[in-house]
């Protein structure tokens, strides 16, 4: 796997406030990733490390293959940018920024053009920037970040303001990107929609990583409980089924049904006991812990330890 | 296209769809014909003065209060709004380099000032043309020459105004320093310099430290370059007394104005590229 994006040790102060500090990973090549954390958990300030306009007070970063602070450009051109809450000059055209943007980048103007039907902007293309709405703002800012087929794309926020069809249809095009070698490395408030896609997820807080890995590993390494519910008849209301250990945490929800938190070990032994007692189950839900979970998780275990 | 045009021609296109354009330029053309009509009545028609040289004198005079004022107002937003509004984090990101933004939008917004000059300006021209008034060479070379230095003026202030942007956090302390140095620059340091002189009733100042004194402040070395430089001018500019003690060269004067133009875009270009985002 080819390294994209290489951070080490890096810290950057503001005054007294430490925005990152002694943050380190590598990006692959086709990975997509998760970058999630609080609002000024360093997210933002990581991106705009990357893309060089910030320096490091500490540490070094290359990004394909360059000194983003460097002063040299030629990264800058196979780079995607999507700033969170972007915005344009309202007096021109989306098809005028987008050419605007194309040419800088020393791109096929024509390509260019096209990417503003990929992400539905194509009947609004010639009218002015200052009367398109958040959402349409936010495609057009989509579209200048896929212009000339990145090999690195950093998304702040990207699906705010999209409608549920529009953000199927972003993901699907990150995802295309991916399989044909991108980097995209994601920031995102909504956990929810990361959790189906980034293959790996990294977790921020207060400028210090404090997780990094794909989703199977960070439960692993959370070791948080599975949640079970069975949905049983015939069960008096403050009886404890037989099958179950009066140790393992549990509670009834609306009657018949019980849920169970069970350690990642233990799920299978207690599904077995369940079938083998004869229990009249009608329904089961095995739910792993959600990335939502995982990083309340991590954030509360990074918090403790001060 | 390279990078700064890029960002030159969309400079220029901002500014003919927010109206600058149209609106420097009337503004200029109608300051100019109002001069041109009413400009002769005062000297009269009969004592000689040909109404080019007059028309080039009070233009002159209005060009030191209103085209640092037009160059100011494009240009003391052009960092810091842009940074205000967000669009500087994105076009940062792509590869171009600050200076390059940064003589972009100078060329961008000099084309403009030069556009609306020229228009403007020569409408006054283009009138006492067709009011069938006489025009030897020498006065249409100091049109010229005037209209040259006014832009020069412009590029002066149009700097000095990035360099205000590059500097403060916010676009209404950069429109506050502008007025404040606008102020200082057109109407302020004459003024004080006026006084200095008649409570001195030349008795320190010598006419070298009356030169470097003028040279300190650009407006002032457009004066010096348009009202002394062509005989004819001097004479009805009330400058004539001047000139004859003035020992800078119109090509020492252009020279000035384009050091005061080059010294503001670097450090504007500095503070820029120190700046973080």
């Amino acid at each position: 796997m080819t390294v994209t994006v290489q951070i080490t040790d890096v810290s950057k102060r503001y005054g007294r406030i430490d925005a990152a500090s002694g943050v380190s990973f590598e990006l692959g090549q086709g990975e997509m990733v998760a970058l999630i954390g609080h609002n000024g958990a360093g997210k933002t300030t990581l991106m705009k490390l990357m893309l060089g306009l910030i320096h490091p007070t500490h540490g070094s970063i290359r990004v394909l293959g360059e000194d983003p602070a460097a002063g040299q450009f030629s990264a800058r051109r196979r780079l995607g940018y999507l700033p969170e809450n972007v915005s344009f000059d309202a007096s021109l055209t989306g098809r005028e920024t987008q050419r605007f943007y194309a040419r800088l980048k020393q791109e096929p103007l024509a390509k260019a053009e096209q990417l503003l039907d990929v992400v539905g902007l194509g009947a609004a293309a010639d009218r002015r920037v200052g009367t398109y709405s958040k959402g349409m703002r936010q495609r057009l800012g989509l579209a200048q970040a896929l212009i000339g087929r990145p090999q690195l794309l950093l998304l702040d926020e990207p699906t705010t303001g999209l409608d549920p069809e529009l953000r199927q249809t972003f993901y699907d095009a990150i995802q295309r990107l991916a399989a044909e070698g991108t980097t995209v490395l994601l920031c995102s408030h909504v956990l929810t929609e990361l959790e189906e896609r980034a293959g790996r997820v990294i977790i921020m807080n207060r400028g210090v990583k404090v997780a990094d890995g794909s989703l199977d590993e960070l439960r692993r390494l959370a070791r948080l409980p599975t949640k079970i519910r069975l949905k049983v008849s015939g069960l008096a209301s403050g009886e404890v089924p037989s099958w179950l250990a009066a140790s393992t945490p549990h509670r009834r929800l609306n009657g018949h049904i019980v849920e169970i938190d069970a350690a990642p070990e233990q799920k299978l032994d207690l599904l077995r006991r369940v079938m083998a007692a004869g229990t009249s189950v009608e329904d089961l839900d095995v739910m792993s812990p959600s990335l939502d979970e995982l990083y309340a998780h991590f954030l509360r275990s990074a918090e403790t330890p001060r | 296209m390279n990078a700064i045009l890029t960002i030159t021609a969309k400079e220029i296109r901002q500014a003919i769809r927010n109206r600058w354009v149209l609106a420097a330029t009337l503004l200029l053309a109608a300051l100019a014909l109002s001069l041109t009509f009413l400009g002769s009545a005062p000297s009269g028609s009969n004592v000689g003065a040909r109404p080019l040289d007059i028309v080039i004198v009070s233009l002159s005079s209005l060009t030191i209060f209103l085209v640092p004022l037009i160059a100011l107002l494009i240009s003391h937003d052009a960092i810091v709004g842009d940074m205000e509004r967000g669009t500087m984090l994105l076009l940062l990101s792509y590869p171009v380099a600050r200076w390059q933004v940064l003589i972009g939008k100078f060329f961008g917004h000099l084309a403009v000032l030069a556009f609306a000059t020229c228009l403007g300006y020569g409408a006054a021209v283009g009138a006492l043309l067709a009011t069938g008034s006489q025009m030897d060479r020498e006065g249409l070379a100091a049109f010229a020459a005037m209209i040259g230095s006014s832009v020069l003026l412009g590029a002066v202030f149009v700097a000095i105004g990035y360099w205000v942007s590059a500097l403060v956090r916010d676009r209404g302390t950069a429109a506050g320093i502008s007025i404040g140095l606008w102020l200082l620059l057109v109407l302020v340091y004459d003024m004080a310099l006026l006084g200095l002189l008649v409570l001195d009733k030349g008795q320190n100042i010598s006419g070298s430290a009356l030169n470097a004194l003028l040279l300190l402040n650009p407006t002032d070395v457009y004066r010096l370059f348009n009202l002394t430089g062509f005989a004819n001018v001097s004479m009805f500019s009330g400058m004539a007394g001047l000139v004859g003690s003035a020992t800078l060269s119109a090509e020492f004067l252009v020279a000035v104005l384009a050091l005061w133009t080059l010294v503001p875009l670097a450090f504007a270009s500095l503070s820029f590229s120190r700046r973080e985002l």
